[in-house]
């Protein structure tokens, strides 16, 4: 893994460079400074700095009160922070790594996804589930999932999934403002890597694709760590005179098609690289898409490069060998050729 | 029967917490009706045979205080204030309902007037009621949260952890066991490790007040009293289970194979509405005459509540797709 982002876009105005975590420790910082509804509560968020470290320093700095280290209890951490949420503030709930949401996911489904709905339109739930995602780490089939599409099925709820330091602090940032509840989904091998983040305050709107890199030959879809490993793809294939665009979808709802749509009309070719694995998955319904929106411009039939459909092992070749990496996006790109 | 307290209700009061368990029970008699004639869909959870627990919560809560419960929601909207009228049109599917024809019966709430929901899954309302609890004291407001829940709720996971979390963070949560004997047919006695529900309490450091007499509003509002006035001082949560009976299946259909027909008639011959109706005569608060038209006037506003909701309109096609996000 690369330390310097390729996924980075150009920046416009005075920048400096910062790391995935401090460009999201920054993001809550500031949010937490700008509005005291603000607070974070999850396991090891406070006293130990997080797990992660993104909160590192924010204890001593904002006290116990809205820095709350809670029992290992994720069903409790959501709930209730998704009735502070009802009652006016904004929190953001840390649970520790996505493998853990599964224990919560009543509260997100049943709870923030539905307090709005359900009652017609009375409550707003305006809090954020930070999380981590990923495997790739030995750390064995119960610690290494990538189930965002899951989060991502249920209407009430927005799932966002930043590939860069900056989309990460500006996608952050809008999502602590926003009066949704936000699933915001780090992936825990990006946190070292770095990329230019403006010095001004700035925000990245949710639900909108990215495109991280233009092409006309074949457009490749990603999101969060995948979009790293597209780029990786796109810059060898550039080698061999293959010219790949690169669309970082952002965020998994709201989806935001249009920039695969438009695309795809112009390269007529289309691979999706994805994390979860490829049944009922973000590949399936990217093609979906394609088949309603362009089927009449598709040279070729969408090509997905999923994890392996088998759960993650500990022995790093063996785990390495499931999961997607360029040389199978190279592979899958030359299918559609 | 315990006495009521000194400073005590005036008698008005006392006459009102009888219509308001005489309009629960009326309004939900109707509903069942309503029910078997297929006018309202989904689940239907009666409250019949619970109304005094609830009717003696509200009657020491402050109008700003916080009340939640689950599904068996009826009852809670009414006491509260609700619009007879909106939670009736709301078990139509009616637009003009209280969740605008989206919740149901399950899912009654009134915002404004702080009654955070119905919820339907077991226990998933109980971190959401320590959630409202760490808002206000977040805010420093010495509001409480009223958290009701069925006895089956507290063999769930959501009970162990939303009670830890407002022990270690002493939230101003009362937590109300509403033992009815039966977590839909399967008896406490088979579900639970220790009969005595309240006990759990222990396990959080939770101060409790165990079988407090469910059908007798007099010494329901006194532990409520206790329990308010401990929580709202600051000290952390308070757990209360009031042993009562509902006389109705757990839910519309339910076949009762788990208890005798002669079990319910007598639990009935212990009804709170009876009770509190022969109170306020030997007491001489209301005669027989003053009851017989508080029950007629309560059957009125059911009817009234009934024909307001069938002649509302129903939810427009567009709503649909409305209030999913902000």
């Amino acid at each position: 893994m690369s330390t310097s982002s390729p996924a980075q876009t150009a920046v416009e105005g005075k920048t400096e460079v910062k790391t995935y975590r401090q460009a999201i420790s920054d993001a809550l910082w500031e949010e937490m400074e700008r509005d005291e509804r603000v607070f974070i509560m999850g396991e090891e968020v406070g006293v130990w700095g997080g797990t992660y470290a993104v909160t590192r320093g924010f204890y001593d700095h904002f006290g116990e009160k809205r820095v709350r280290d809670t029992p290992i209890a994720e069903m409790a951490i959501v709930g209730t922070a998704v009735g502070a949420a009802m009652n006016g503030l904004r929190p953001v709930a840390e649970i520790m790594t996505i493998n853990f949401a599964f224990l919560a996911l009543d509260a997100i489904v049943n709870a923030a996804a539905k307090a709005r709905y359900m009652f017609g339109g009375q409550f707003t739930v305006p809090m954020v589930i930070r999380t981590t995602t990923g495997g790739g780490r030995q750390l064995g089939a119960t610690h290494s999932h990538a189930p965002e599409p899951i989060f991502a099925h249920f209407p009430g709820l927005y799932v966002v999934c930043p590939s860069t330091p900056y989309d990460a602090k500006g996608l952050l940032k809008a999502a602590i403002r926003d009066d949704n509840p936000v699933m915001f989904v780090e992936h825990s091998t990006l946190y070292q890597t770095r990329g230019e983040v403006p010095v001004e305050e700035y925000l990245v709107p949710i639900g909108k694709s990215d495109v991280k890199r233009e092409g006309s030959d074949v457009t490749i879809v990603s999101y969060s760590k995948m979009t790293v490993v597209a780029l990786e793809a796109a810059a060898q294939l550039e080698k061999e005179g293959i010219s790949a665009e690169v669309i970082d979808l952002r965020s998994l709802r709201p989806l935001d098609t249009e920039p695969v749509i438009a695309s795809i009309k112009k390269t007529n070719r289309c691979v999706v690289v994805e994390e979860n694995w490829a049944l009922y998955g973000v590949g399936a319904e990217i093609t979906a898409r394609i088949q309603d929106e362009a089927f009449d411009w598709m040279d070729a039939p969408v090509k997905r490069v999923s994890q392996e459909d088998v759960p993650l092992p500990y022995s790093r070749e063996l785990e390495q060998s499931a999961l997607p990496n360029a040389e199978k996006v190279i592979k899958a790109v030359k299918l559609v050729l | 029967m315990a006495q009521s307290n000194s400073k005590g209700p005036d008698k008005e009061t006392m006459r009102n917490w009888y219509r308001q368990m005489v309009l629960i029970r009326r309004f939900e008699e109707k509903c069942a009706e309503l029910y078997s004639a297929g006018d309202i869909g989904g689940f239907l959870h009666l409250y019949i045979g619970q109304e005094a627990i609830v009717v003696a919560a509200q009657s020491v809560l402050r109008e700003d205080d916080n009340i939640i419960t689950a599904y068996r929601d009826h009852g809670v909207a009414l006491a509260r204030g609700l619009s007879t009228k909106g939670v009736m049109a709301e078990m139509l599917g009616k637009s003009t309902g209280v969740s605008k024809g989206k919740g149901g019966s399950m899912h009654l709430a009134d915002k404004e007037k702080r009654f955070w929901g119905g919820w339907a899954i077991v226990g998933g309302h109980l971190p959401l009621a320590a959630g409202i609890a760490l808002a206000d004291q977040y805010n420093g407001d010495d509001r409480v949260t009223m958290a009701l829940m069925g006895d089956g709720a507290t063999n769930i996971g959501y009970f162990h952890e939303a009670l830890n979390m407002a022990a270690v963070w002493k939230l101003p949560v009362v937590w109300v066991i509403e033992n009815n004997q039966y977590g839909m047919g399967t008896a406490v006695t088979r579900a639970s490790a220790v009969a005595d529900i309240a006990k759990k309490a222990e396990a959080y450091g939770m101060p409790c007040c165990m079988q407090v007499d469910g059908m007798d509003l007099l010494e329901l509002r006194e532990m409520f009293t206790e329990a308010v006035e401990y929580v709202r001082s600051g000290e952390g949560s308070f757990m209360l289970e009031a042993i009562t009976y509902r006389y109705r299946g757990h839910s519309m259909g339910d076949p009762e194979r788990y208890r005798e027909a002669h079990e319910v008639e007598t639990r009935k011959a212990d009804d709170p509405i009876t009770r509190w109706g022969k109170y306020l005569t030997d007491k001489k608060i209301a005669t027989k005459k003053d009851l017989e038209a508080i029950e007629k006037s309560a059957e009125e506003e059911v009817e009234e509540a009934v024909e307001f909701a069938q002649n509302s309109p129903l939810p427009d096609p567009e709503e649909l797709y409305t209030d999913v996000y902000v």
